[in-house]
């Protein structure tokens, strides 16, 4: 049995570098998760208190300070919805062009991709700068949520595009192949079967973008802007939940307590948006491996 | 129509006078007389400048079965998809020579892709089926080509499953989703798809060889039903299969790093006296 030493795990050398390389491991594993429990812990040790339905549906008072965050939530929604509405349509037209119309090393598709991928990694204060140069001054849409949802969707563009061209290539080429083996268009075999099966893929990618969206100060500061009134309409200014915490904690002397709890509020949120992505993808790995 | 039967003509017949085509037969019923349907001469694909295979000239007879052999990455499979133009699906693909079906001219550039590929469906080595229902299946090539009516729809379903041997096995259950069937009856919806746009053509790529041996001699004695009404061209590695059912047989080979024909004849003759020496071989087992 002492012939192979070099395979020999029992040697007290093998034994200790194998429990080294393990205790690493589970050592990186736990800060990772301990500063995630730390977080939620904290948020939960000052905000919880806080939060109660009253919280969620009255109006923030005296700068926020006291009072709720229903007008914030409600601009949040409002500027989500502009975000989606938007990006939705045109991720899933620009994916489609980029799987279905394009070749994956043609000039057009590789422009494209690069261009994305460019997009994807342009800090968040510069897209707002570029939302207020170009939607809330050069469209004339002021600071609104409309300027806001607009910027966001630019935002959440690029890995919404992504996560769609990656749902719509892992389709198996058979079924396009069979589809034009019966003379049927692409248009047909897209609608009917493409997209469907891809749908999944889709929703998560959107999920990934509301999540990146909801999470978003930077690029909203300059857009939707700082009014934490009741919005009245798309073109009124409207405070994202974000923008709220920045500003409890850095402008408004004694506004920690409501801070806290509004990120309790925006991380609640997250968690439950994160769970039905990795709920849907899950359900698109399931999907393709019974399909297969 | 001209309707081969499942006898095989060949057996004591003077042989071929070339050795590509196969003259017709002097004696025996008129019902018999081969007649040639695809007609391909010269034809040769490359992709990206590296030929697939050159220099393939043969005949395919109506209402016959006539199987491709030889072994892999001689062509078989980008010869079949050049008759219904599925070639030009691929990038980088060229084809050179004529491909003619009933005197007309498949690589006519003016010609209507969608109609050719109607009247010459297509069947897959995977069965894949789209991840619909059994019904949708069917229905969505038919609708396609522009028939919405109801009844009309129905029967036509019926029809190519009553065709395929399914509908008793599942004439109770067409919302059920295709996926959920068995690969062998997979491939018997997907041959029923190609069928329900009543073709003239059936262009198969190895069939069987996904399937399970019970299920492949179910998807077999199918195509073998199929004789007479269809032209057949089926690309398959089971020699013992090609044999069984074939009509006439083609065998390819790679010389000079591209596929060509090596020798085209009646399915009996090809295997039981091959003019050849490397289809004997093949035929034998000896070789590929």
């Amino acid at each position: 049995m002492r012939e192979s030493r070099a395979f020999d795990l029992s040697s007290p050398r093998a034994a200790w570098r194998d429990l080294s390389l393990q205790a690493a491991a589970w050592f990186a594993a736990a800060i990772v998760a301990g500063m995630f429990l730390w977080l939620l812990f904290d948020l939960l040790w000052h905000g919880a208190a806080r939060v109660d339905w009253t919280f969620l549906t009255t109006t923030p008072k005296s700068s926020g300070r006291s009072g709720g965050i229903a007008p914030i939530l409600a601009s949040t929604l409002l500027i989500l919805f502009v975000a989606i509405a938007v990006a939705a349509p045109l991720g899933l037209a620009t994916a489609v062009l980029l799987s279905e119309y394009t070749r994956r090393e043609g000039r057009l598709g590789q422009m494209i991709g690069l261009s994305l991928d460019v997009l994807a990694g342009v800090p968040s204060i510069v897209v707002g700068l570029f939302g207020n140069a170009f939607f809330c001054v050069w469209l004339g849409l002021g600071f609104s949520i409309l300027a806001g949802g607009l910027t966001l969707a630019c935002m959440i563009l690029p890995i919404l595009i992504r996560t769609t061209e990656s749902g719509l290539r892992q389709v198996p080429d058979e079924w396009r192949l069979s589809a034009e083996a019966l003379g049927m268009s692409r248009a047909t075999i897209l609608i009917h079967v493409l997209i469907p099966v891809a749908a999944p893929a889709l929703i998560a990618g959107l999920m990934l973008g509301i999540g990146r969206a909801m999470a978003e100060t930077a690029a909203l500061v300059f857009t939707s802007g700082y009014v934490d009134r009741m919005p009245a309409s798309f073109l009124d200014s409207g405070r994202a939940i974000s923008v709220h915490i920045y500003d409890l904690t850095m402008n408004v002397a004694g506004g920690d307590k409501n801070a806290y709890a509004s990120a309790l509020v925006l991380i609640a949120l997250l968690i439950i948006i994160n769970g039905i992505a990795v709920a849907l993808a899950d359900r698109a790995l399931t999907r393709r491996v019974s399909a297969a | 129509m001209t309707k081969s039967t499942g006898s095989e003509p060949g057996q004591n017949k003077p042989a071929p006078a070339t050795p590509f085509t196969v003259s017709p037969i002097v004696a025996g019923p008129t019902c018999c007389v081969p007649e040639c349907q695809i007609r391909i001469e010269d034809l040769a694909v490359s992709y990206k400048g590296v030929p697939a295979f050159k220099d393939v000239t043969l005949d395919i007879y109506r209402g016959c079965i006539t199987a491709f052999i030889g072994p892999s990455g001689c062509g078989k499979t980008s010869l079949l998809s050049s008759i219904n133009r599925l070639t030009d699906m691929i990038a980088g693909c060229s084809v050179e020579g004529l491909i003619s079906i009933d005197g007309q001219n498949v690589r006519d550039p003016t010609l209507d892709v969608r109609a050719l590929r109607r009247r010459v469906g297509m069947i897959f080595q995977k069965p894949n089926p789209f991840p619909l229902s059994i019904r949708r299946n069917l229905e969505m090539p038919l609708r396609e080509h522009g028939l919405t009516n109801r009844a009309e729809l129905d029967s036509r379903i019926e029809k190519a499953l009553k065709d395929v041997g399914l509908w008793p096995e599942i004439h109770g259950r067409l919302d059920a989703p295709a996926l959920a069937l068995s690969g062998g009856q997979q491939q018997r919806l997907c041959i029923a798809r190609a069928l329900v746009l009543e073709p003239a053509v059936l262009l198969m790529d190895e069939p069987c060889s996904a399937l399970d041996p019970l299920s492949s001699g179910v998807v077999e004695d199918l195509i073998e039903s199929l004789r007479g009404r269809y032209t057949v061209v089926i690309v398959t590695h089971n020699l013992a299969q090609a044999r069984r059912i074939a009509n006439y047989a083609a065998f390819f080979w790679v010389k000079e790093r591209a596929g060509t024909l090596i020798e085209f004849d009646f399915c009996r003759q090809l295997f039981e006296a091959p003019k050849h020496e490397l289809t004997a071989a093949y035929v034998n087992g000896q070789r590929g």
